[in-house]
């Protein structure tokens, strides 16, 4: 395995990160939310495991697993309310609706 | 018989809970039944013990009964443990035996109460904390139940509080000795850091080794304590107000029993105390004062329970003198035989009070000689004890025990204490001719019963021969009393001039109810004479009760007004406003768009990892 | 750095590209997918066989088809890609994009500052199941159990919310 490797995966993590980011922010659309999310939550993993790589440990592994874990009760959580949004009229999915706590 | 102790204290307690979460539902046959029996076992226990303590094996040592560990943190350790040795047995008999008496009478007393069940917890609470006060053997426990008398004796002074005097006498009573209560408490934390114990017998064998100024501080605290509790000057205005209560409580609380806490105290840990003769003689100048002071404010009184109340604080006064003096034997005496008579007198005065529909002013009342004579006698048999007549009465000779000690310290004191004996006499007899001679100004009703009549008549025997327990050589010599303390308290020093100490002290009483004879024996002499100056200011309690007015209440009343906007609460209430206008601020942010928050929570991040990096 | 680990981190970045500008759903869960199975192919390179397994199979493969479902369930047609387009437009993209691109500068110099030194034991082959499952079921165990409990509160929460899907409230 080339030395760079790591530093370079790191790299990627970031972007895919920043990328996420962007989404989250940009798109008002509740379900490319969530998806931008599932990107964040991987450019996170992806640090784990680039970060395990690095010390040759097992540990970066099992923080993915766990990252799986939580993407995947995110993802049931935040998808029920997709739905529900859309069987109470607001089929838009326009996350800027739903602002009725503002402060 | 150590399994017996913690019965003596857990009888009068398991009454007050029966009657406390009976809430009052209990016929008054019953609780009186209930409170009887509770009581006698009480009582009875205590002499079982007393007998096989005395006969047992190690009667001069102590019994030990450590009941459970309580506290053990870093190096101080305290258990829940009962000690009982002669002396702690001198006084759980009288709690306990004359707390039976006045309890059976004050069913009697009460019984037509409707709060009487209320009344009974309050009295037998008070009898536990009092048996626990006595019988612990570790300060902490000690403290306990001296706050518990305390908490007791406000709510029983208060019983009746509907009426706003007397809760106002309560509320005296606990503020002032509170007062006490926190000097006690800080002498206790002194002990507890200094002596690493408060344990009564760790204490006594390490306050020799410990730093003199320290232990000088912590006796000087634990007397403040004492004296506020015994309603010594100059903390003892709440006394004459206390008398609100009912009788037996002023019986029980303010004169047999709560009020002479202080004396044990103090006798409990007469070797600390030998270590500070300052204190000692602190002490003993409170005690002279006292008794000067309350003979004088006694001798004008109309309230006959105010008459009483004063005289107790007096007669306090010599127990307080007597410690100062180092006659612990003669405080613990004193101690006994006045909690016979005046226990006596007030129940006394109770039962006349309720034959005379509740008249307490002593010019309204006289002449009552043929219509209570039972009474009268018991009335006659407490004053002479009090005023000491000689040979006769217990008083004397424990007043005498006294004076003896007083005279061999410094003569002065011996002076002092003969002028309140003089002053007694006066003062008490003063009180039994205008109630029982002269003209009929009220009409007597009723009858007094039985159940009051017997323990008068039991506390007026012993009022007559209690002293006969303790007669100085002079006359015959017979030490029961003293041996009986003497392994716990130390031998009687030899003293002198007994014989014409004696004689003195025996002639002076006999003038002063002469001239109490004398002067109000015909005509009850006019209340008028009270509008004279002097005597006005005497009632007043020297003009203490005024003077404390001007120095403390009304400061205090004009701080309280000062601050009525309360300024510090102002300094929170901009807090408050400063944080609600942030909110306010911060709430602009809050537009409820996933999206801002989420690219907020992005700048929050970019702040963070430039910090970090 | 390698050559297939830049080819692979190119597609999982140019495929997460694509993600978030897509305007029809069914085509951003497609380039998600081949973002997911570049990456898996990133974590096989660095030496994670089993986190490239789990993530082609739990993540490409579980969690992708329940958004599949969601996307068919909730129906999205012409006219959300018309809207979805009005809603892209330059303005929104500014902002953002700029936040973005200060972060990814941030993170880029800390990761080239924290990995400057020279790597201690990367040379020992790959990570297999066995270890990363002795490591999970030993000093992890408590955070394996959180887990669960999180997955559970995750599945009761759906459940709950999606309970009256159909039923209009009042």
């Amino acid at each position: 395995m080339n030395p760079g490797d790591p530093i370079a995966a790191i790299a990627i993590a970031s972007i895919l990160f920043v990328i996420g980011l962007l989404g989250v922010m940009v798109r008002r659309n509740l379900l490319f939310m969530l998806i931008s999310v599932e990107i964040m939550l991987n450019a996170a993993a992806l640090a784990f495991i680039a970060a395990g790589a690095r010390w040759h440990a097992a540990d970066g592994q099992v923080m993915f697993l766990m990252i799986i874990a939580y993407a995947a009760a995110e993802a049931a959580v935040g998808l029920a309310i997709v739905l529900r949004m859309h069987a109470a009229g607001r089929g838009t999915l326009d996350a800027d609706t739903g602002n009725r706590l503002k402060g | 018989m150590a399994a017996l102790l913690p019965l003596i204290i857990l009888c009068p307690l398991a009454v007050a809970v029966i009657l406390l979460l009976s809430r009052g539902t209990m016929p008054a046959r019953a609780t009186c039944g209930l409170v009887g029996v509770g009581m006698g076992l009480c009582a009875l226990f205590g002499v079982i013990e007393a007998v096989t303590f005395l006969n047992g094996p190690d009667s001069t040592g102590a019994l030990h009964v450590v009941l459970w560990h309580w506290i053990h943190v870093g190096g101080f350790d305290t258990s829940f443990a009962l000690t009982l040795d002669r002396l702690s047995l001198v006084m759980m008999l009288v709690v306990s035996c004359i707390g039976f008496l006045i309890l059976v009478y004050a069913c009697s007393y009460m019984r037509d109460d409707p709060d009487i069940a209320r009344f009974f917890v309050y009295m037998n609470l008070f009898v536990a904390s009092m048996l626990l006060l006595v019988l612990s053997s570790d300060m902490i426990a000690v403290y306990f139940g001296w706050e518990g008398v305390g908490v007791c004796s406000y709510l029983l002074i208060g019983f009746w509080y509907h009426e706003t005097p007397n809760a106002n006498a309560a509320r005296k009573a606990f503020v002032v000795t509170r007062i006490g209560d926190a000097l006690f408490l800080v002498a206790l934390l002194l002990l507890a850091t200094g002596v690493g114990s408060l344990d009564f017998n760790a204490v006594i064998q390490a306050a020799p080794h410990a730093p003199h100024a320290a232990i000088t501080l912590a006796t000087l605290l634990l007397l403040g304590g004492a004296v506020a509790k015994s309603a010594q000057l100059p903390l003892q205005t709440w006394l004459p107000d206390a008398m609100a209560g009912p009788t037996p409580v002023s019986a029980l609380i303010h004169a047999a029993t709560m009020v002479t806490a202080g004396v044990y105290l103090i006798a409990r840990l007469h070797a600390v105390f030998l270590l500070t003769p300052g204190v000692m003689l602190l002490c003993a100048v409170i005690g002279f004062v006292t008794i000067l002071f309350a003979a004088g404010s006694a001798l004008v009184q109309t309230d006959i329970k105010r008459v009483l109340a004063y005289s107790t604080m007096s007669q306090l006064g010599y127990m307080y003198m007597a410690l100062g003096c180092g006659a612990w034997q003669g405080a613990m005496f004193h101690l006994v035989t006045h909690a016979f008579f005046k226990a006596l007198l007030f129940m006394a005065a109770g039962s006349i009070i309720l034959r005379v529909h509740h008249e307490q002013d002593i010019f309204k009342m006289g002449g009552l000689r043929q219509e209570m004579p039972g009474v009268f006698w018991a009335f006659i048999a407490g004053s002479a004890a009090l005023a000491g007549l000689p040979l006769i009465t217990a008083g004397y000779f424990s007043k005498e025990m006294i004076l003896t000690s007083a005279y061999n310290v410094a003569p002065l004191f011996w002076l002092g204490g003969i002028l309140g004996a003089f002053l007694t006499s006066i003062y008490i007899f003063r009180c039994v001719f205008i109630t029982f001679w002269g003209e009929a100004r009220t009409h007597a009703h009723g009858r007094t019963g039985i159940v009051q009549a017997v323990p008068l008549a039991i506390l007026g025997v012993l009022a007559i021969i209690g002293g006969w327990m303790e007669v100085p050589d002079s006359l015959g010599s017979v030490h029961i009393f003293s041996n009986l303390l003497s392994p716990v308290l130390g031998e009687l020093p030899e003293e002198h001039g007994g014989a014409v100490l004696l004689l003195i002290g025996s002639i002076v009483p006999l003038i002063g109810v002469s001239l109490a004879w004398m002067l109000w024996k015909p005509t009850g002499r006019a209340p008028e004479a009270l509008d004279q100056p002097l005597v006005r200011v005497l009632r007043a309690d020297w003009g203490f009760d005024a003077l404390y007015d001007v120095v403390f209440v009304r400061p205090y009343l004009a701080l309280g007004r000062l601050n009525r906007n309360d300024f510090i609460d102002r300094l929170y209430d901009l807090l408050a406003s400063v944080t609600q206008f942030f909110g306010r601020a911060f709430g602009l942010m809050q537009t409820g768009q996933v999206r801002r928050y989420a690219a907020w929570i992005a700048v929050g991040t970019v702040l963070a990892l430039c910090l970090a990096v | 750095m390698s050559i297939p680990l830049a080819i692979y981190g190119l597609v999982a970045v140019c495929a997460a590209a694509m993600v978030i500008t897509r305007t029809i759903a069914v085509h951003a869960l497609v380039y998600m997918v081949a973002t997911l199975l570049a990456l898996a192919c990133v974590f096989d390179t660095l030496g994670a066989p089993f986190a490239a397994a789990l993530e082609v199979i739990v993540y490409a493969g579980a969690i992708m088809v329940l958004f599949v479902f969601v996307v068919m369930m909730v129906n999205l047609g012409r006219p959300d890609q018309e809207r979805e387009k009005s809603w892209l437009t330059v303005g929104t993209w500014i902002v953002p994009a700029l936040l973005a691109l200060i972060l990814l500068c941030t993170l880029l110099f800390g990761a080239s500052h924290v990995t400057a030194d020279p790597m201690p034991m990367a040379a020992g082959g790959p990570i297999g199941p066995q270890a990363v499952g002795l490591r999970l079921y030993g000093p992890y165990l408590l955070t394996v159990e959180l887990s669960s409990f999180l997955l559970l509160a995750g599945l009761v929460s759906a459940f709950h919310i999606g309970r009256r899907i159909g039923e209009r409230q009042e």
